[in-house]
């Protein structure tokens, strides 16, 4: 019987074309509208680490002042100072660790065609590449004897090897920056996490960095961070005094075990803390957390507000959308009231009828998925052209599942578009319709 | 076939109780050609409509071909209704947008029946009512008489022991309502009961027994089948060629 009904919608969608036009219409802005919506929050929501989920962690340690916390939340500081981050580090009492800051550092490059620019560069431990499950088109990262020695080593992305190298294998060739010679120990491969989770204060949906390199040479060349600094009380003269401040500025991840280790690691916080506490630091009470890569995002509130209220809006759209195709579907179907009480008096049962009438909404839920797509995708191409290299724009791309998702929600709207019209459609009495017609 | 005992039927609303059928009890026998008449607002529709199970009964007894019909759920009548039943309406009740063929199918298509022996039962139902030749003919392409051989070629596709006619000839001429009662005829004489409503005491007096209700009673029962009026002999013979004319 399915594909009788399949049938006998098609052909009922037929017979009026303009009603079905706009049924199909009335689907397809509400979904259109609806998944542009909900691609971009989805993007922006994601998890690059879900597959490490019980894996990478992000401590926080609050040490910031007595007398005002850090955020209104009660949050610890987004940031850690150098001493910090270098005490935990130092510890090593996770299986990796890394602390980072961005900076720039100026390329010059060897072929004398390609100008000098400013690269975009990360200081960091060589923990960063295996914690974050980097992937290399050339090479690896570095070892620790690397970071303790300051080695002139770096991980350039792929981009940047395309740039200065062609695209060639560049292990092992040398790449000068600021006067100095450094040799290239890898390539990443294609690599862009989105939000970039591990260093958001230079922006979450910007690009990785052109240029990774061991976390002493940014000291060495006594450098802070392009991105955040921030300080409650005055850090005092000279980088010497910067770094034994308590003004904040590393981003700060370690790999653990799994959420017993992070409990484990969690004490340890605690322990380092009561320790500071002892001479003199952490003024504030014991606020020290291990979050997982989620829940750094939700507390960094990494998307938006806007994102979140545009969502809603274009869902209130959609069922503005649905209401009137609940409407339209209504008068279709009432007119059809002759026939139905003809097809309940020849033999079919109450649940037919519902069938029917229903794979008809159906069939509408399919066309409105196709147009619905369309105008999705139209609806991202105009984000992107809108919006370009900010974080709607770089989240306005439609992947397979969200494909899925707008067809799944467009079968799934007409159809609960379809109950109501459906159910009124079997309540028809045929006794009443076949005499007065 | 159909027997009816002290059958009542009552519309209610919040204000008002009607009694549409007041322990009506009738007989129908297998092959009967019987007509029911009465004047409007009698209980014949509501009668004809209890019959073919679109309307349920307040009290009383009804059983179908034997089966007690008392309780039985939707799925249960509409499946009676579709083995046993065959409707003829006033209107004809063809759907305008499917042609002849995809017409006459639609009680075929709820027995589930497969493609071939539908489309056998199809076409021998349409060459009985001699519109084989135009199967692919939309409704609104037939005159009103054509329209009901339609109507009856549908009604009898599923091979219906019982077949309902309510005012078959209501809409039609003189000429067309006699083409449709020499068929009703023919097909009664090849073994289908059929019980017809109507106002007309020209077509009642063919029918082999006239059953009268006023006020939702039988007041005037015929208890044995008598001769209906002469038929031409061709149209026994062929149906089709009879309603041609």
């Amino acid at each position: 019987m399915t594909r009788y009904y399949f049938w006998l919608a098609t052909r009922s969608l037929r017979r009026n074309p303009v009603l079905t036009a706009l049924m199909v219409a009335a689907i397809a802005l509400g979904i259109g509208a609806a998944m542009t919506a909900l691609t971009v929050l989805r993007g922006m929501s994601s998890n690059p680490m879900a597959h490490r989920e019980d894996r990478v962690y992000r401590p926080q340690v609050d040490n910031w002042s007595a007398n005002q916390p850090y955020d209104e939340q009660g949050n610890p500081p987004n940031l850690m100072t150098y001493q910090d981050s270098m005490a935990l580090h130092n510890a090593r009492k996770a299986r990796r660790q890394a602390a980072m800051f961005p900076n720039f550092l100026a390329v010059e490059p060897a072929n004398p065609e390609v100008k000098p620019f400013l690269a975009t560069v990360l200081f960091t431990h060589g923990d960063f590449f295996p914690m974050f499950d980097v992937p290399f088109l050339f090479g690896g990262g570095w070892d620790r004897q690397s970071d303790d020695n300051n080695a002139r080593v770096v991980v350039i992305s792929r981009a940047m090897n395309d740039r200065l190298f062609g695209g060639a294998d560049s292990v092992g060739r040398r790449l000068r920056m600021q006067g100095e010679d450094y040799i290239v120990s890898g390539v990443l491969d294609a690599w862009q996490p989105q939000p970039r989770f591990y260093e958001i204060s230079s922006g979450a949906f910007a690009d990785v960095e052109d240029v990774f390199v061991p976390f002493g040479i940014g000291i060495e060349k006594e450098l802070t961070s392009s991105a955040n600094n921030n300080c409650f009380s005055d850090p005092g003269a000279g980088y010497q005094a910067w770094l034994a401040s308590d003004c904040i500025w590393m981003a700060f991840w370690v790999e653990l075990e799994g959420a017993a280790d992070a409990a484990r690691y969690k004490d340890f916080l605690d322990a380092y803390v009561q320790e500071q506490k002892a001479r003199g630091r952490f003024p504030r009470p014991l606020n020290n957390r291990v979050n997982t890569v989620a829940e750094w995002l939700a507390q960094q509130r990494v998307v938006g507000r806007d994102a979140q209220t545009q969502t809603w809006l274009a869902f209130a759209f959609l069922i503005v959308c649905l209401i009137n195709t609940v409407g339209l579907l209504l008068a279709k179907f009432m007119a059809r009231a002759p026939e139905i009480g003809l097809r309940r008096a020849v033999g079919a049962s109450r649940k037919q009828v519902f069938a029917q009438f229903l794979t008809e909404s159906g069939v509408i839920g399919i066309a409105g998925a196709a147009l619905g797509l369309l105008l999705t995708w139209l609806g991202l191409i105009g984000l992107r052209a809108l919006y370009g290299d900010t974080a709607t724009g770089r989240m306005a791309e439609l992947d397979a599942g969200m494909t899925a998702i707008v067809v799944l929600a467009a079968i799934g709207a007409s159809l609960l578009a379809g109950l109501f019209p459906t159910w009124r459609a079997c309540q028809v009495t045929p006794a009443l319709q076949l005499k007065s017609n | 076939m159909l027997r009816m005992n002290q059958l009542s039927k009552v519309f209610r609303t919040h204000m008002i109780e009607t009694h549409a059928l007041r322990e009506l009890s009738m007989h129908v026998r297998e092959g009967e050609f019987v007509a029911v008449t009465g004047p409007s607002g009698s209980g014949k529709t509501t009668f004809l409509n209890i019959a073919g199970l679109l309307e349920t009964f307040t009290a009383g007894e009804y059983h179908l071909d034997g089966v007690d019909v008392r309780g039985l759920n939707d799925d249960a009548r509409s499946r009676l209704r579709n083995e046993k039943i065959g409707f003829i309406f006033q209107g004809f009740n063809l759907i305008p947008d499917l042609n002849l063929f995809d017409n006459v199918d639609v009680p075929l298509r709820y027995r589930g029946f497969k493609a071939p022996e539908r489309r056998r039962r199809i076409e021998e139902a349409l060459a009985k009512v001699g519109l084989a030749s135009r199967m692919k003919h939309y409704p609104s392409e037939l005159s009103g008489g054509q329209q009901q051989r339609v109507a009856i070629a549908r009604a009898l596709a599923g091979e219906p022991r019982l077949l309902l006619a309510d005012e078959p000839t209501g809409n039609l001429d003189s000429l067309m309502a006699r083409g449709v009662m020499e068929l009703l005829e023919s097909i009664n004489e090849q073994g289908t009961t059929i019980v017809m409503v109507t106002h007309d005491h020209e077509l009642a007096a063919r029918a082999q027994r006239n059953v009268h209700i006023i006020d939702g009673q039988v007041s005037d029962l015929d208890d044995g089948p008598r001769l209906a009026a002469p038929r031409p002999a061709a149209a026994a013979a062929n149906p089709a060629a009879a309603v041609n004319a």
